[in-house]
């Protein structure tokens, strides 16, 4: 096959992630820097699969305080009472305030768990040199991505709950631990993913499409 | 031109998918459609009508609506005789002095400070690429304005408070300030602001990194690879 269906790894290009130019290494040269906006080149990401690793345990590490401490403190005439992501889920829903019940759901519990597990099923296809399905791949890479930001919305709720119910002695509202490490959880799968070279998902392919010409 | 840059092809059109590294030929366009790549199905390119004058207009709203929608509060609310009130800021704030500095840090980065630089690189790259020659600082900015975005979540914010909001009305009455629906507008005007803007069309007019350096190029000096 002509270039047309060769990847810019085998032909020895690079395409620069700041500007989108395809440019070719100096002579003697592997790697360099966009000769347009100056932007250090690489054929693949550096030390994609470990970066992502890394971010993605720390993620499903925090995961775990994260659901299972409070996000959010109570106090009112009649006590303390503290709520996790699940109880706060279970406290919204009722005939009428079941839809936001159910954002919370998606966002703060459905949203960073699909997102570990995604991502680690990438990872490993990548890791075992997987050539099938890339098509579904990149695009389960691309809906990661797009989705991933909404997990946020739960501590936008607390936080602003907590800043605007403050009318001690009567009510108040503080925000609790588990907020750190949801909010933590968050942080650290969003930059998985953009630690993460969509790129690798085809590289064995192209590899064994090069092995059987 | 220095070893440590690579050489420009001759070909400007030729180009690597981002997604999956296919190397190919981008098409010339009609005002409004859009390039996919034949293998990943990611878009590419898309022309756009009037990149530049749309989308200041857009990034001058959105400055402007992000300034109101700072500066007023957003949400109050009102029970037995007693009133409280916030706004975006108000919120980190609040939650800085409940010892919890790093969310107070998230909040206030995706929540104001990303926006902001989001809005403001915008407003500097479309106004500096007015110019027959773009200076490089443009570049540095369109380079990095893909961080802001990532980052800045005014959308999300906007569904939390909401959901915020409906929560604390069932024990106190709830005032939505002016702040909320502006930002209920600029999350329209960002969307649109992006959607108007045409990447591609300002790197080619961008002057070039490597240009300073003494010619000595084995394919297309890049001024002539661009149409």
């Amino acid at each position: 096959m002509s270039a047309a269906g060769a990847s810019a790894l085998a032909l020895g290009l690079q395409g620069c992630e700041g500007c989108g130019l395809l440019s070719r290494p100096a002579p003697n040269r592997a790697e360099g820097r966009c000769p347009r906006c100056d932007t250090t080149l690489e054929f693949r990401k550096p030390h994609s699969l470990q970066r992502t690793w890394a971010y993605l345990i720390a993620a499903a590490i925090c995961y775990v305080p994260a659901n299972l401490l409070p996000v959010l403190t109570t106090t009112t005439a009649r006590g303390v009472e503290s709520d996790t992501i699940l109880q706060g889920v279970v406290l919204l829903w009722s005939p009428t305030g079941w839809p936001l019940s159910l954002i919370v759901l998606v966002a703060s519990i459905m949203i960073p768990s699909a997102k570990i597990l995604a991502l680690a099923y990438l990872l490993i296809g990548v890791q075992r040199r997987a050539a099938a399905n890339d098509a579904q791949r990149v695009r389960l890479y691309r809906s990661v991505r797009f989705v991933g930001r909404w997990s946020m919305v739960d501590v936008y709720v607390d936080t602003f709950t907590a800043a605007l119910v403050q009318l001690q002695p009567l009510m108040s509202v503080q925000p609790g631990p588990g907020l750190l490490f949801f909010a933590a959880v968050v942080v650290l799968t969003m930059l998985a993913a953009e630690s993460f070279d969509p790129r690798l998902i085809w590289d064995a392919a192209d590899r064994s499409e090069v092995r059987h010409a | 031109m220095p070893d440590s840059y690579n050489r420009p092809l001759a070909d400007a059109a030729l180009l690597a998918c981002p997604d999956c590294d296919l190397v190919q030929r981008l098409p010339a366009l009609a005002l409004g459609a859009s390039a996919r790549c034949p293998r990943c199905d990611r878009e590419l390119w898309r022309r756009r009508a009037d990149p530049l004058d749309r989308t200041l207009a857009l990034a001058l709203a959105a400055a402007v609506l992000f300034v109101v929608a700072n500066s007023v509060p957003m949400l109050g609310l009102t029970v037995v005789g007693r009133a409280a009130e916030t706004t975006v800021v108000g919120g980190a704030v609040q939650l800085w002095s409940d010892a919890r500095p790093f969310v107070a840090a998230l909040v206030l980065c995706t929540a104001v400070i990303a926006p902001a630089l989001q809005i403001g690189s915008m407003l500097a790259i479309v106004l500096g690429a007015r110019r027959p020659r773009p200076a490089r600082w443009v570049g540095a900015l369109l380079r990095h304005h893909p961080t802001t975005r990532i980052w800045s979540m005014i959308e999300v914010m906007l569904l939390g408070v909401l959901v915020a909001l409906i929560k604390i009305a069932d024990y106190a009455t709830v005032v939505p300030g002016v702040a909320l629906y502006a930002l209920g507008a600029l999350v329209f005007l960002l969307a649109g602001m992006q959607a108007s803007f045409d990447a591609r069309e300002v790197w080619r007019r961008i002057e070039w990194a490597a240009e300073a350096a003494p010619a000595g190029v084995d394919a297309g000096a890049p001024a002539e690879a661009t149409p």
